[in-house]
């Protein structure tokens, strides 16, 4: 053999062994933690509210917490991030606006999660006075997820067809009649994707909720939108680091990661299939 | 009347474009006008100079953020150690190696390690990682800059990847035929002509996985052990900026200057963050306009 070919050979060797350890962190992360929480999984434990000091029983509070709280994250980010992503493809002109949302977007993706935490503290929890609660947590965690939303929406505005509006707007329709007969329909399902992978990045998130509403443990379900509430990243987080006997509720906490997993996963999953989905559907 | 309605409508999706605009300019004031009242008592000397954070000391609290910022850098510098070769790597061989196939089924499984919330990742370095890492080094605890280092790589893996990656397709075939056809190898190839063709992408993606790395918060906070002091090697425990923020904020009350103080430790970060994610924008820009 060549030297050039030995040397082709190492360097094809080390690129596989680096996607094969990539491949092996992911392995490693999933069959730990399933491994160790399937054991404790049962229909008792997601149903029940802990008991005795969260050393036994379930996690229900927290799933229902995780649930308000994203539907809020839902409420407060989709109608705004669609409406934002409709002004970007369909009304906007290549200006220094445009250039300024744009820029504005792509910041907004790369501020640190606990610096939304800062901010929903002071415009939320203090300036709006709507407390440590659900619903402030809920618009942190909205405004974390605006970009992902946007970007996705405008990315499905972007794969209908010109010649939908144009064919609308040749027959006598307004600008916006053709947006909403003949793209927006079209786009739907592709905004639909987004809007889940947002939401499922939302639900894992612990950092914004913090200091805007999550709480160590709550006896009762929250009772209204004003109630501070429990989380599964955050209940996941006091169970392996705050509680005071940690290693006696090291099942709980691996339990607590394999349902919070389970839940992204499945999340993503159906964002996948939906994407796929429409990938056929455009082809046929 | 038609008319009227449709200019409405466009101001409708006008606004909600601005209400964007407004969130950013509204997290940079609020962060701004917060932290601007810890500065009536706290020096800016002692904030950027002084390595002693201890606001709970009796008489004379010191805010000093050096050691933070060092903590910081410390595990991004980590983890990027050892992400991006892994991750150039992996790009690499998705782009040139693997076959269609291959390509399918890797690139959507790689998308599931970026969904993986931060929160069970620093669970893992507790239970896991932290674990290993106090055996390899004969060490007590194996919460320090080094498993933060290796969770950090593990969550800025994703970004680096399916970047680099883009980047490489995007190097028109003409430069590799032509590579190819003057007798170079693959290997060579990918190394002499793509890698190089590809450098500012390649170098955006590390940029953004170097911000991810930089803010991430849960991770680090529960994986680096938190010890409040200048860390002396990669061994020690260290505090970034984000989990100092996460442990006191809780803690302190309202409007005291420790509180301001975190507001200021948050806008520190989110202009170091702000300077990486642009950074990595311009050099993105610059690459586009070149095959364009």
């Amino acid at each position: 053999m060549k030297y050039r070919d030995i040397s082709q050979a190492i360097g094809f060797l080390f690129l596989k062994a680096c996607l094969a350890i990539v491949l092996f962190f992911l392995v490693l992360i999933i069959w730990d933690i399933s491994s160790k929480g399937i054991g404790t999984i049962n229909w008792a434990f997601l149903t029940q509210m802990p008991k005795n000091g969260m050393t036994e029983g379930g996690i229900f509070p927290a799933i229902v917490g995780t649930f308000f709280v994203s539907i809020i994250t839902g409420v407060f980010s989709i109608p705004l991030g669609i409406c934002c992503a409709i002004y970007l493809n369909e009304y906007s002109k290549n200006n220094w606006f445009t250039r300024l949302i744009r820029m504005s977007i792509r910041n907004l993706a790369g501020v640190p999660s606990i610096v939304y935490g800062l901010f929903g503290v002071v415009l939320f929890v203090q300036m709006l006075k709507m407390g440590t609660s659900i619903l402030s947590a809920g618009c942190t965690l909205g405004i974390m997820t605006l970009p992902v939303i946007i970007t996705a929406s405008e990315e499905a505005l972007k794969n209908v067809p010109r010649s939908y509006r144009e064919g609308s707007l040749a027959l006598g329709a307004t600008k916006w009649q053709a947006i909403r007969t003949n793209v927006l329909p079209y786009s739907i399902p592709g905004m639909l994707t987004g809007t889940i992978l947002g939401l499922a990045r939302a639900a894992g998130e612990t950092a914004p909720i913090l200091f805007t509403g999550a709480a160590f443990f709550i006896p009762f379900l929250p009772k209204s939108l004003f109630s501070q509430f429990m989380a599964l990243p955050y209940h996941l987080y006091i169970m392996s680091t705050q509680h005071h006997s940690i290693i006696k509720v090291r099942p709980i906490a691996y339990a607590t990661a394999l349902v919070l997993i389970v839940l992204v996963f499945s999340m993503n999953l159906i964002a996948v299939l939906l994407r796929y989905k429409l990938r056929k559907v455009k082809k046929g | 009347m038609n008319k009227i309605k449709d200019k409405l409508i466009f101001f409708f999706f006008l606004l909600s474009g601005l209400i964007v605009v407004m969130l950013l300019a509204g997290i940079f004031y609020l962060l701004g006008s917060t932290s601007i009242h810890a500065f009536k008592e706290i020096s800016l000397k002692q904030f950027f100079f002084s390595d002693n954070w201890n606001p709970n000391a009796y008489g004379e609290p010191s805010y000093g953020i050096v050691s933070m910022i060092v903590s910081t850098f410390m595990v991004t510098i980590g983890s990027l150690v050892i992400a991006v070769p892994l991750g150039i790597g992996t790009a690499a061989y998705l782009s040139d190696i693997a076959s269609e196939k291959v390509r399918e089924i890797v690139k959507p499984v790689i998308e599931i390690l970026a969904a993986i919330p931060s929160v069970v990742i620093g669970f893992l370095g507790i239970v896991l990682i932290g674990p290993i890492v106090a055996k390899i080094f004969h060490i007590q605890s194996g919460l320090n800059a080094v498993n933060g280092s290796i969770l950090l790589a593990v969550m800025a893996l994703p970004t680096i990847i399916s970047l680099s990656e883009d980047a490489l397709t995007a190097v028109p075939n003409t430069y590799t035929e032509a590579s190819l056809a003057l007798g170079a190898t693959k290997w060579q190839t990918l190394v002499k002509v793509k890698i190089p063709a590809a450098l500012s992408g390649i170098l955006a993606s590390c940029m953004l996985g170097m911000g991810r790395a930089v803010g991430e918060t849960m991770t680090v906070l529960m994986a680096t052990g938190c010890a409040p002091a200048m860390p002396h090697s990669f061994l020690d425990s260290v505090r970034t900026l984000t989990s100092s923020i996460a442990i006191e904020l809780g803690e302190v009350a309202y409007f005291s200057t420790h509180y301001y103080a975190l507001f200021a430790v948050g806008l520190v970060l989110f202009i170091i963050t702000f300077i990486i994610n642009l950074a990595s924008d311009i050099i993105l820009h610059n690459y586009q306009k070149v095959y364009n």
